[in-house]
């Protein structure tokens, strides 16, 4: 099946048009309070450092379930996102909840490797127990013209991947312009992706919502050519409540109603679900309270 | 051609494609379970009305003559109504023959004695303070605008009242550049400027008649449309706060009889003139074989034109801001859409999903996209268009969104496999209705673009730069947007061309309309 035969063109100034009306929105009140639920039951809680240890990840494991115990009807995170090695310590962590663990692989941030070395990183993720494995694609290649040197090394950790879901890191601050993240996500959906991700984290800009709009459109196409739905995650740089409202009023205008779940939509972020327990403490409190009642892990 | 063992290194130019993918998804999407919130029902956008507890409305406002509200001459008074809720907001004053040469010497006055005599710089003061003013009161105008008007409040708010400032900013600065606007030419103020405008962009429309009167000079005598009278008393307001001469700027309410009135007074100068083409052409014939001046800018009929190599998602994007912005009321609306055949699936089953998504409703709340259609009558007159084009066998598609029960509203309308002959594709209609024609070469697009007797406006959509030029050459139209649609600047003049009138409106050619040379 061949969905896309042209491609797409897009005009920047066009997109950004749209992302400012997104952006005038006014999310107040219950649609607040259900958007930040929403939000937080689709976060990511990810950590990716040199740096990390199997302690750092139990606490992040056990704040993945636990965000703020003393509000009440708080949903947990959708994911941990950790690198292969740890992904053995939080499945032992998060062996009895519905959280999944997401591992990062393929010569994770760069891709600077051979598809032997990435294959064996996805495949000690998926044997340590990942539910999901996010991989980055070659961007030389990319840059290079090689697409289907993309297209096939996707394919080929997709098949790796077995029964873990596959996330594709687009990397779309070092892809550059909005036509070259189009291209990008299209082939990633056509190799296999069941998620596109915009960033690694560690390259800036990383998320930006331009750039996840494309995206979203690029899903929205290939769902109105096939009837298949692949999933979105924005990856690095949402920090605050408000700019995951105008992500989920972008998701929402965009694809609507049945992207609404974190089945089909994530936030990889770090200290967003600290700001969004803020926002919802003070809709419940009507007044903010110290930063210092919210666990940081 | 690929799978996942196939390992060619070759380039693909535009697609790259892999089978089997469909299998293994439906796999997945099986195995992976659902985290629901309990209270997960669809997300709705919560009410978020704009307060209104800022604004002042009168019940009652007179004419604004000499620097003063006065009682008309008429002793009548006309309702005016919030077309979302059919509520009465004020009574303003009906003027009547009377009234207007009262207004009309007394500008005359005020130009002779007061405002050809000021230093140029000195009247640019004035307009600078009009502006900041204006400024200052901008959320007052905005909620005031969408009250009596209709239109939403992210519209007049973000869009109607900024641009109004910044007519007033603008063109304040021409004041004391005349000379160098018009070098060698000796320009010179004509006198009083009789000024009529519409309903569509109240305020916006007295900013762009008003500024460039009195950065060249003159004298105005304003007459607002009847539905929409209440920001441009408001403006009288702010104008009596900023100390402008009396008389310099008169502010007259009333009905068509006031217009004539006005535009077959003597002493008036120039016509400046914003609304519908017979009125237009009443005018012409009216001051026919007098000295008056005139710039008239009529209606339209835009050919929005998208090409298969448009960038396919913003275009869909510009066809609905082109067609549904202020409801479709702006007489430079993309009405008549121009799709090349080939994307024309494609580019409809865009527009019909995001047509979905435009929220219609109460026009203070800050998440409206559409408004209320501006009156009765003009409600009943697109109405009746719907009716012309179901007859006349367009297909029509109207977005499923809830429309209030109370008020005037309209469903974002559609109407599909149009063509030239329509009725709905010749006249006019002013609302939210767009009639979509299928072409399939580009001079066969040109022709159609052209054949209508309307000239004010016009939309391309492609990446080729070659193409926009081209056609922007042989569009016979004012304003022509490239890629995007209804981009508007104080810099940037506006105006039509065959029925759509002539004279242009901001810019330096805005300020020759009221200039002798």
């Amino acid at each position: 099946m061949m969905p896309f035969s042209n491609l797409v063109s897009i005009d920047q100034v066009g997109v950004e048009e749209r992302i400012a009306r997104f952006n005038t929105r006014s999310i107040k009140k219950e649609s607040k309070v259900q958007g930040l639920k929403l939000a937080l039951s689709m976060i990511d809680l990810t950590t990716l450092e040199g740096k990390d240890t199997q302690g750092k990840v139990k606490q992040l494991c056990y704040k993945a379930q636990h965000v703020a115990d003393h509000l009440v009807g708080l949903p947990s995170v959708a994911a941990v996102c950790v690198y292969p090695n740890h992904v053995k310590t939080a499945k032992k962590c998060l062996m009895s909840t519905s959280i999944k663990i997401a591992s990062v692989a393929t010569a994770f941030p760069s891709g600077n490797s051979s598809l032997k070395i990435k294959l064996a990183d996805v495949k000690m993720a998926v044997d340590a127990g990942a539910d999901e494995v996010d991989m980055v694609i070659s961007r030389g290649q990319f840059l290079e013209g090689n697409y289907q040197f993309v297209s096939d090394e996707i394919a080929s950790i997709k098949e790796a991947c077995g029964k873990a879901r596959l996330k594709v890191i687009l990397e779309t601050g070092e892809l550059s312009t909005l036509d070259n993240i189009r291209k990008a996500s299209e082939i990633a959906i056509l190799a296999g992706a069941d998620f596109i991700k915009t960033s690694t984290g560690k390259i800036s800009p990383a998320a930006t919502m331009p750039v996840t709009y494309v995206m979203l459109q690029t899903i929205k196409d290939y769902y109105d050519a096939t009837g298949i739905m692949i999933g979105m995650k924005p990856a690095g740089g949402i920090s605050t409540s408000k700019i995951a409202l105008q992500y989920l009023v972008m998701l929402y205008e965009t694809l609507g109603d049945a992207w609404m779940t974190n089945e089909w939509f994530r936030f990889g972020a770090s200290s967003l679900a600290n700001d969004i327990i803020m926002q919802l403490a003070k809709e419940e409190m009507g007044v903010y309270y110290s930063g210092d009642y919210i666990s940081k892990d | 051609m690929t799978n996942s063992k196939s390992k060619s290194a070759k380039p693909m130019a535009q697609t790259v494609s892999a089978k089997a993918n469909v299998k293994s998804k439906t796999v997945t999407t099986k195995t992976s379970s659902k985290i629901k919130l309990e209270s997960r029902a669809s997300w709705q956008y919560a009410a978020a009305p704009e307060s209104v507890d800022h604004v002042s409305i009168k019940p009652q406002y007179d004419l604004f003559i000499n620097g003063k509200f006065v009682k008309p001459n008429s002793k009548k008074y006309f309702d005016t109504y919030s077309p979302s809720s059919e509520k009465k907001l004020s009574e303003v004053a009906e003027a009547n023959d009377k009234d207007i040469d009262l207004a009309v010497k007394s500008a005359k006055n005020a130009y002779d004695k007061t405002w050809s005599k000021l230093p140029a710089k000195e009247r640019a003061k004035y307009i600078y303070r009009i502006a900041r003013l204006m400024q200052e009161r901008a959320r007052e105008f905005a909620v005031i605008e969408s009250m009596d008007g209709g239109k939403p409040i992210r519209e007049s708010r973000d869009i109607d009242i900024p641009l109004a400032c910044n007519h007033f900013f603008y063109y304040a600065g021409w004041a004391d550049k005349l000379e160098y606007a018009f070098p060698n030419k000796k320009p010179q103020a004509l006198g009083v400027a009789g000024q009529i405008i519409p309903w569509n962009f109240p305020l916006l429309m007295a900013a762009w008649k008003i500024a460039p009167a009195l950065a060249t000079g003159n004298t105005v005598v304003l007459k607002p449309a009847e539905t929409t009278p209440l920001t441009a008393l408001k403006l009288a307001e702010v104008i009596q706060e900023s100390g402008l001469p009396e008389g310099v700027v008169n502010i007259v309410t009333g009905f068509g009889n006031a217009g004539a009135a006005l535009v077959n007074h003597p002493l008036v100068n120039k016509i400046a003139f914003t609304g519908s083409t017979p009125v237009g052409k009443y005018i012409q014939k009216a001051i026919a074989g007098t000295n008056k001046k005139a710039t008239l800018e009529l209606g339209g009929k835009a050919a929005h034109i998208i090409f298969d190599d448009a960038p396919i998602d913003q275009a869909v994007e510009g066809i609905i801001n082109g067609i549904f912005f202020n409801q479709g009321h702006v007489c430079c609306a993309g009405s008549r859409l121009f799709v090349q055949e080939n994307i024309a699936e494609l580019v409809i089953k865009k527009l019909k999903h995001r047509m979905d998504t435009l929220i219609v409703g109460d026009p203070l709340d800050k998440n409206t996209d559409i408004g209320a259609i501006n009156s009765k009558e003009q409600i009943e007159k697109i109405k009746q268009y719907l009716t012309i084009g179901i007859k006349e066998g367009a297909e029509m598609y109207q977005s499923n969104c809830q429309i209030p029960s109370k008020g005037y509203f309209i469903r974002p309308t559609i109407f599909l496999h149009t063509s030239q002959s329509h009725r709905i594709v010749q006249e006019e209609i002013f609302g939210p209705v767009l009639a979509i024609q299928t072409f399939r070469t580009i001079e066969e697009v040109i022709e159609k673009a052209n054949n209508i007797p309307y000239g004010l406006s016009a939309g391309v959509w492609t990446d080729k730069g070659s193409k926009i030029f081209n056609l922007t050459s042989q569009l016979r139209a004012g304003v022509i947007w490239a890629n995007t649609y209804n981009k508007f600047d104080p810099a940037s003049p506006f105006g039509g061309f065959k029925e759509s009138g002539f004279g242009r409106e901001g810019g330096i050619h805005g300020l020759a309309g009221y200039l002798k040379f």
